[in-house]
């Protein structure tokens, strides 16, 4: 796959030959087709008045923007959190050796996976039209306290149990595919040792299983920070409604929504990076063998770009494996 | 069809007794009544043909698999049952940890916890699970991490170690719970030639030092130079047992004879 041309010229018989090197002709046309629209691109952005760079700089760090931001912030965070703690539960009642809880958690996850994350976040927002009384009490027994549902599921708590449960379905069948890569032999060799389940679970699994679990949970993180602009159409004022709010009253549609994507943008880059160290650290003890791993760099993270991989082919690093498995 | 064993020297009782255990995994009937007693120091290697069941015996012998039928005892008490009156209670998973805790295993695959050093892999359990002191348990793991010639490895983690190094500090993390017997599971299968040597010769030394052990093997010069008897298993039987002189100069089974043919 090397391109890359020897040190030294080839010599036969004494004689030295002059390597002439492959060319690509059609890789040069399609890389200046993709420069001058790329120059096309930077120009409109430079001189379309209609972007108004003065209005995305005036409101960038306005006050409702960034509170904007802060909500989007906590939301992501919370959902995830709550999302991890229930997908913990699920995976482990999947894997559980009760049929009844196996089922339970299957079904919960087909039907969170099987629907749109939209339909279930105005579902929920209109739970009031279902159930317009909340009481706490024993199940077909007495009421201990109610409220109307109105008043105690307010649009955040929608917002935030919408994206947790839909969550929660998706990192159980992450954490259940971690905790499935770890060798038996794993668990034998603790058991024994004479270790307890949930010791076993803690020390051993658990911490073998991140491997798997990590890197596909940081991408969760980052398609959840994008996946709560849905709840502006429940109107609460996270980052894609704030802006919202004020282009109806300004009319400056473009440049809020651009003041919008740059923030995505900036928040997304910092958790890729975050992701690539989390990836480095727990791959720790995994390899093979001894070298240490050459993460990519920031900028080639973020854009993908890696100059020296169109001549020489240098492979990313291979994707993650057991120990033992490697061999 | 199964000789009985070598009665066991004086009233002391057997580390482990096995009458007519009996496994089954679903329809597959893996072992098919099984006789045998272990005397206290003894070391029985158990040879036989791929699949005849010798590594599900060792399994039950530490409840990783629960037999079927029959009768299991280790020192005495059942394995994985307590015996009340003429009730077998199944016991807690708690029990059976703690009756675990005293057996040693050591697996083909050696099995370290890849995560952890050498030394965490070697102190994981008698601090976890018997609530030992980490300084005693350290100094356990050095003293034995030095009679299995790695104590300048402590710090490495078992994917910079060869497999040979692997499975010696296996042995040494069985012993650092300081077990009164030792099950090894093929110790040997999985290395390379020229690592086997070093990992019997610690196999050796315990011996000589008076540990009880069950070894399933096919080294036939270990088991002539250290077994005090050979068990010969096919398809779920004991067919055929004795000295390791008796069984392998003057095999009387057709079936040991193939074997033993067929490895030597
Ligand atoms: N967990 C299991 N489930 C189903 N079959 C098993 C299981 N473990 C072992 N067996 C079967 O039991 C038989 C004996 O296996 P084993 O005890 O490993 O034999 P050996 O160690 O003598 O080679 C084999 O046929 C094997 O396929
Ligand atoms: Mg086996």
């Amino acid at each position: 796959m090397t391109t890359r041309a020897p040190a030294h010229p080839v010599g036969v018989g004494g004689q030295t030959l002059k390597v002439v090197r492959l060319k690509h002709p059609g890789r040069w046309i399609a890389s200046a087709v993709a420069l001058v629209l790329a120059a096309m691109l930077v120009n409109t952005l430079i001189t379309n008045k209609n972007f108004q760079w003065d209005v995305v700089a005036k409101y960038f760090t306005s006050k409702s923007v960034l509170s904007g931001l802060g909500r989007t912030l906590e939301l992501t965070a919370l959902a995830m959190l709550i999302g991890i703690v229930l997908g913990v539960v699920l995976a482990l009642m999947r894997l559980s050796g009760s049929p009844v809880l196996k089922s339970i958690a299957g079904l919960y996850v087909w039907v969170f996976r099987g629907t749109p994350l939209l339909v279930q976040l105005i579902l929920l927002y209109n739970i009031s039209a279902l159930y317009p009384k909340l009481s706490l009490g024993i199940p077909f027994g007495p009421e201990f306290v109610s409220g109307n549902v109105n008043t105690i599921i307010t649009p955040y708590v929608v917002a935030l149990a919408a994206l947790a449960l839909n969550e929660a379905a998706f990192m159980s069948e992450i954490i259940r595919g971690g905790i499935l890569s770890v060798e038996p032999g794993q668990v034998e060799a603790a058991q024994a040792l004479g270790m307890r389940r949930n010791r076993i679970t803690r020390r051993v699994v658990l911490p073998q299983a991140m491997r798997f679990i990590i890197p596909p949970t940081g991408n969760q993180v980052i398609s959840m920070l994008k996946a709560t602009s849905l709840v502006s159409v429940i109107a609460l004022p996270e980052l894609l409604y704030s802006t919202q709010v004020i282009y109806t009253r300004t009319y400056q549609t473009i440049p809020l929504l651009i003041v919008a994507t740059l923030w995505y943008l900036i928040v997304t880059s910092v958790l890729m990076v975050g992701q690539g160290f989390l990836e480095r650290r727990y791959s720790r003890g995994s390899r093979s063998s001894g070298a240490t791993i050459q993460g990519p760099t920031m900028l080639r993270r973020l854009t993908g770009l890696n100059w020296r991989s169109a001549r020489t082919a240098v492979a990313d690093p291979p994707p993650l494996t057991p120990e033992g498995r490697s061999r | 069809m199964t000789s009985t064993s070598p009665s066991t020297t004086g009233t002391a009782a057997p580390v482990v007794e096995a009458v007519g255990v009996h496994k089954s995994f679903g329809s597959l009937e893996v072992l098919r009544g099984i006789d045998m007693q272990v005397a206290e120091g003894e070391v029985v290697c158990i040879i036989g043909p791929s699949g005849s069941g010798k590594s599900t015996f060792l399994r039950c012998i530490n409840h990783l698999e629960r037999i079927n039928a029959g009768l299991l005892s280790v020192h005495g008490q059942l394995v994985g049952h307590r015996l009340v009156g003429e009730k077998l209670y199944e016991l807690k998973d708690k029990d059976i940890c703690t009756r675990r805790a005293e057996i040693g295993m050591v697996f083909q695959q050696f099995n370290l916890f890849p995560h952890m050093t050498v030394l965490q892999n070697i102190i994981e359990a008698p601090v976890g699970v018997k609530g030992e002191n980490k300084k005693v348990v350290t100094a356990r793991a050095m003293e034995l991490l030095g009679r299995v010639g790695l104590a300048d490895k402590r710090n490495a983690y078992p994917r910079h170690l060869s497999g040979g190094q692997q499975q010696r500090v296996a042995i040494a993390r069985a012993l650092a719970m300081q077990p009164r017997l030792m099950l090894f599971d093929e110790p040997t299968s999985a290395l390379d030639p020229e690592m086997v040597g070093e990992v019997l010769a610690v196999m050796k030394d315990l011996a000589r030092e008076g540990m009880t052990m069950v070894v399933v093997t096919h080294e036939m010069g270990f088991a002539r130079e250290v077994a005090d008897r050979v068990v010969f298993m096919d398809e779920g039987r004991i067919a055929e047992q004795g000295t390791p002189h008796e069984l392998m100069s003057n095999p009387t089974h057709p079936r040991t004879r193939a074997f033993l043919d067929s490895v030597l």
